[in-house]
């Protein structure tokens, strides 16, 4: 009975909380609804016992992405009200997509219900540990089965770190007169100073 | 009691609203980053639904790749807004037609 509650109470805030993120005039606030989605979603996981994926969402999501975001949100100085021109002009068509859209998976499920798909039966390999923890039975197949995608995703992480760095840093320019400690610490006299013996009339190279 | 179509149900609203926000706010690529997070929150809502549901941890796992997946695009999609906006002063997605895609 509380789950069921618990259940309806998370998914309702989910989903107005998500209708807010897409309608919201100001940014700002379509991120704080977004963070509310992402914890209500954490909710209804932590429902069904997958505890470490709804801590890691509640860590990656709210902790990361989301506070990403409001720092982009808040600075770029960017008037909102103009990019919003053409939001009356496109809602027709964003209902008409959306309602073929739910109308498809509204199908899948009454379809599901009718008998004619059947679920996969897991072959067991991915099971949960025998009187142990969720985290202790992802632990296991995460180091297990899947090392070597786990290895793959840290590459991953570590090329979009790499991206995002190399986009967005600046270059500071040089301007007149600036010192470079280095290039001075660097210098040596045999490669500062040359002995030539240029021919009369020949000119000199500087 | 709570069944595995509660959860497919709810997953694909918010999936469809994500995919609504897209094309509502067809100027702003901050409000469509978002809208691209809905749906992929939609789907890991699916997947630990379902790994949980069939007591096989594998949605679960792929849950999380789809997480880090989500994290490292925001991550590149931000930075490319925010030195597309360094050159150009504004972030309209109609506006960018630089290549002349």
């Amino acid at each position: 009975m509380i789950q069921a509650i618990a259940f309806y109470l998370f998914a309702v805030l989910m989903i107005a909380s998500g209708a807010l993120t897409i309608l919201a005039r100001n940014p700002v606030h379509s991120v704080l609804w977004l963070i509310l989605a992402f914890f209500n979603a954490a909710g209804l996981m932590i429902i069904v016992g997958a505890e470490f994926i709804a801590m890691l969402l509640v860590i990656v999501y709210v902790g990361a992405v989301a506070v990403l975001f409001l720092f982009v949100v808040m600075m770029l100085n960017i008037d909102f009200a103009e990019l919003r021109a053409g939001f009356v002009r496109n809602f027709p068509l964003g209902i008409a997509v959306a309602l073929v859209l739910i109308a498809e998976l509204v199908l899948g499920i009454g379809a599901y219900r009718a008998g004619a798909l059947q679920l996969g039966i897991p072959d067991g390999a991915a099971a949960a540990l025998p009187g142990r923890g969720n985290i202790d039975s992802i632990g296991a197949v995460l180091y297990g089965k899947y090392l070597f995608l786990f290895e793959t995703a840290g590459l991953i992480l570590l090329v979009a770190m790499v991206g995002a760095i190399v986009l967005t840093h600046r270059e500071r320019r040089a301007y007149r007169g600036q010192q470079d400690i280095a290039r001075q610490n660097a210098r040596k006299p045999s490669e500062a100073t040359v002995n030539t013996r240029p021919e009369v009339g020949g000119g000199v190279q500087l | 009691m709570i069944g595995i179509e509660h959860y497919v149900i709810v997953s694909s609203i918010l999936f469809v609203l994500g995919v609504l926000g897209i094309f509502l706010n067809r100027k702003n690529v901050i409000i469509i980053l978002m809208a691209i997070e809905l749906i992929l929150l939609a789907v890991n809502l699916n997947l630990v639904a379902f790994s949980a549901f069939l007591h096989d941890l594998t949605g679960q796992i792929f849950a999380m790749f789809v997480l880090t997946v989500a994290a490292g695009e925001a991550a590149i999609g931000l930075a490319i807004l925010v030195s597309y906006f360094r050159s150009r002063g504004t972030i309209a997605v109609d506006s960018v037609d630089r290549l002349k895609g």
